[in-house]
């Protein structure tokens, strides 16, 4: 199932809403990719409130989609990592360093405000 | 050696795609759900079936996972098979190794099933492909 972009001011938000497949989280990566050229935005927000299960293939896909972003010129933040999946990802290794997170979506608007104010201050 | 018990409650999935690593986890969740392992065992679970499908997927291309329960005295178990015909495991010491991987992952997939259930026992050979059994232990549930 693909997962819904939405666009809101300079940001895109992606809410992944049910289990995904490895195709799913490649497709998000790559959309994501490309839309932040389209859209010209700022920072990218993965919600994943819904994710029950991250494996190392998520986490790494996820790390890449980072990355990616970042590069494109757009911060991304991981949002809504539970409780149990933040402590299964520990226990796996994985802790998704160089990677934002933040508790929630209102918290991760947050930190893109406060990110991407930076980076222009840097311009 | 087989436990009457043990097949009352038992799926299995054939891993051939990305669908069912996602389908395996989801059924290894339920059957901990079951024997009423919290939330956070049941993450646990459910992550350890993920990687050892992946890892069918990946090395193997086809393969089965078995999840059933075990009762033992006061505790039971939920008990996951993972087996391919895939080329084998040459050195197993080395591929359990935290941050190994020929396939360009992150390296954590066998490792890290280790380290989330209590037993962990992997058989391999080059050419006669892998079976890796794990279980989680739990206090007994009598049946209301």
């Amino acid at each position: 199932m693909e997962v819904p972009i939405l666009k809101q001011g300079d940001y895109l938000i992606a809410s992944i809403q049910s289990a995904l497949t490895d195709a799913d989280l490649t497709q998000l990566r790559e959309s994501l990719g490309e839309r932040v050229g389209r859209f010209r935005s700022r920072g990218v927000i993965v919600d994943v409130t819904a994710v029950d299960v991250m494996d190392s293939f998520a986490v790494r896909t996820l790390r890449d989609l980072a990355h990616t972003t970042w590069l494109r010129g757009a911060e991304t933040v991981i949002v809504g990592i539970q409780p149990d999946v933040a402590f299964a990802m520990v226990q796996l290794g994985l802790t998704l360093k160089g990677v934002a997170t933040a508790l929630d979506l209102e918290e991760g608007l947050a930190f893109l405000d406060s990110q991407v104010k930076h980076r222009r201050r840097r311009v | 050696m087989s436990d009457p018990i043990e097949a009352v409650m038992a799926s299995e999935v054939t891993i051939a795609s990305d669908v069912d690593v996602v389908t395996a986890r989801q059924r290894g969740r339920e059957l901990a759900a079951e024997l009423t392992f919290s939330r956070g065992d049941q993450t646990v679970i459910a992550a350890a079936i993920s990687e050892i499908a992946r890892n069918i997927l990946t090395y193997a291309g086809r393969g089965t996972v078995r999840m059933s329960i075990k009762h033992d005295g006061d505790r039971s178990a939920v008990v996951v098979v993972a087996r391919d015909d895939g080329p084998g495991i040459a050195d197993i010491t080395l591929a359990m190794r935290d941050g190994y991987s020929t396939s360009g992952g992150l390296g954590v997939g066998l490792g890290g099933a280790r380290q989330l259930m209590d037993e962990f026992e992997l058989i391999s050979a080059v050419g006669e492909g892998t079976t890796i059994t794990m279980r989680k232990w739990h206090p007994r549930v009598h049946a209301r």
